[in-house]
């Protein structure tokens, strides 16, 4: 079963139920896609995430109503650094959608979800925990899983894995 | 009862962190801790409890006290070192995760998995989703003061162990599902065993009905407690036999099927209640689903390979490698330096008998992968259980965190 070449084309994927909704609301927040290993990937203007997000799920023919997992891919040492990944699965039609926003390395920061899905909070916690990346508008932006007074983000690339650091 | 004062000192406005000292909202509330030490709490899972009287107020997870970085330590390892560490992950259901995590690898490779390997995938998985759902029927009925059925049920556990066992040496840490394949051909004798199994299962699944579907005191203990509905499961991000429970139909071995499942015939079973006893009968139903795809997996095994035909990915037979050259130097190469994989990202979901566990894996391009990620069923169900157990009585919270069947080791990675 040889890869197909990934497509990267807006014109060829608006068939897909969420990039054409996002393209038929604001086609600027799009800032670039990959249907890659039958799986799409949406690149979203950091600023805009949080409506993106409401807008797939109150969508109405196909509503990507429950978030899957939202995670974090450091690029270190290129820029823009993180990769934000929020996977969408819409329960109704069966279709999956990843979102991505790119994020510097500066001081990375977020709009938060958790407005859109309750769901977020944990994972939003634990990237924050484990990549440092802020969420604006998160109820509780604590560490999750390592302790308090822990120095450092384990999950950066700059971390090392093992040793002293 | 005298109401005692939460905490010492009332804490200035800088204080943000409430985090591990916990304090209450309000002067008519106290803050209780549950666990990490608690037996119910299936683990080290710590909820800190704010009580008014007997009822829960507000509840609070707090979790990381089995936190060993997987995730990180994946990036350092080659593809197939990673296998093991899957295990690791969700101990009850071992081979769930090393079929979600081989199956990203084998999309990012675009392998393709013999047929008889898929039956056995098929057949190993619903093994352990039945070993799952024993360890959980025991020790939530336990936890709600019937000790018969968990006696019963680690006596059909113990016989799954044993099937594991013969397939792959280890009653717990499998690690039999390889890229590309299996690690072993099941021994002789294997489907025998385990044809003799699922003939008497059901009638052991009867049995445990027999204990507690009727059971007044269990019924009183589980019926309209913790109750979930359906919005809250979806915007909470339940799954599994939670969510169905609630009434959301959603199975990814029907709706999005892998490795095989597309062959089988079988029920989702779904309930409306949403409450701690939809979610039991749920799992019980499953435990009859699943035994009906081990035997049709058993009437229709195929003959045939048990490893893709991929020699930079799959190690060779032991065989081979002492008659053949390059079967000695791919060996050696794959143990050594591990393959590529071609750059590019996948998610790659499956049904574990908690509810989704996905694998995200992000590949450069080199021999070792750039970032892993785990989607832990347990993890997503945990955030639900503050919604089920606020307003109940302290009583419900040991039976709503049975429930949800968490597994710590999933949640913290």
């Amino acid at each position: 079963m040889p890869l197909d070449p990934p497509i990267t084309d807006i014109e060829q994927l608006k068939s897909h139920p969420a990039l054409g909704r996002l393209v038929g609301w604001n086609s600027s927040v799009v800032q670039a896609v990959k249907f890659d290993r039958d799986e799409l990937a949406i690149w979203i203007e950091k600023g805009a995430i949080r409506e993106a997000c409401a807008i797939l799920r109150d969508s109405a023919d196909c509503p990507f109503n429950y978030l899957c997992d939202l995670t974090c891919v450091d690029w270190y040492p290129s820029e823009p650094r993180f990769e934000v990944v929020y996977h969408l699965l819409s329960i109704a039609k069966k279709e999956r959608v990843r979102l991505k926003a790119r994020l510097d390395g500066s001081s990375p920061a977020i709009e938060s979800v958790t407005s859109v899905w309750p769901s977020a909070n944990f994972y939003e916690r634990e990237v924050f925990d484990l990549f440092g990346v802020r969420f604006t508008g998160h109820p509780n932006l604590q560490r999750i899983m390592m302790p308090d007074d822990w120095e450092g983000h384990p999950l950066r690339k700059d971390y090392p894995v093992e040793g002293y650091r | 009862m005298p109401q005692f004062p939460a905490t010492v000192a009332a804490p200035g406005p800088e204080h943000t962190s409430d985090r591990t000292s916990g304090r209450a909202s309000e002067d008519r509330t106290l803050i209780l801790n549950m666990g990490p030490q608690h037996p119910s709490t299936h683990g080290v899972l710590r909820l800190v409890l704010e009580i008014d009287g007997e009822t829960v107020v507000r509840v609070r997870p707090e979790i990381g006290y089995l936190h060993t970085g997987i995730e990180k330590t994946c990036e350092a390892k080659f593809y197939q070192q990673v296998v093991p560490l899957t295990d690791r992950i969700d101990y009850l259901c071992p081979m769930t995760n090393n079929l979600a995590y081989c199956l990203a690898v084998e999309k990012l490779l675009g392998l393709e998995i013999p047929p008889k390997a898929q039956w056995m995938r098929v057949l190993m998985n619903e093994l352990t989703r039945i070993n799952s759902h024993l360890v959980w029927l025991g020790t939530h009925a336990m936890d709600l003061g019937a000790m018969t059925v968990f006696l019963y049920c680690f006596r059909e556990r113990e016989d799954v162990l044993r099937f594991f066992e013969m397939v792959s040496g280890q009653r717990m840490m499998t690690s039999y599902f390889r890229i590309g394949g299996l690690a072993l051909e099941p021994p002789l004798g294997f489907f025998e065993k385990v044809k003799k199994f699922a003939d008497r299962f059901l009638g052991n699944v009867d049995e445990y009905e027999g204990l507690l579907t009727g059971n007044p005191i269990f019924v009183m203990r589980t019926k309209g407690v913790a109750r979930l509905s359906a919005e809250d499961a979806i915007a909470l991000g339940a799954g599994g036999p939670t969510l169905r429970a609630s009434g959301v139909d959603i199975d990814l071995r029907r709706d999005a099927p892998y490795t095989g499942y597309e062959n089988f015939k079988f029920n989702v079973p779904v309930r409306t209640e949403g409450d701690v006893f939809a979610r039991y009968v749920c799992r019980v139903q499953e435990l009859r689903e699943s035994i009906g795809m081990v035997q049709q997996a058993l009437a229709g095994m195929p003959e045939g390979p048990i490893k893709a035909d991929s020699p930079k990915v799959v190690l060779p037979d032991r065989e081979k490698m002492k008659t053949q050259m390059e079967a000695l130097i791919y060996h050696f190469k794959i143990i050594t330096e591990g393959f590529t994989v071609p750059a590019g990202e996948v998610y790659q979901a499956i049904e574990s008998p908690r509810g989704e566990m996905g694998y995200y894996i992000v590949s450069d391009g080199t021999a070792k992968p750039y970032r892993v990620h785990m989607r832990g069923p347990s993890y997503a169900n945990l955030q639900a259980l503050a919604k089920m157990c606020e307003g109940g009585l302290i009583a419900d919270v040991v039976a709503a965190i049975g429930s949800i069947d968490v597994v710590l080791g999933d949640i913290d990675r």
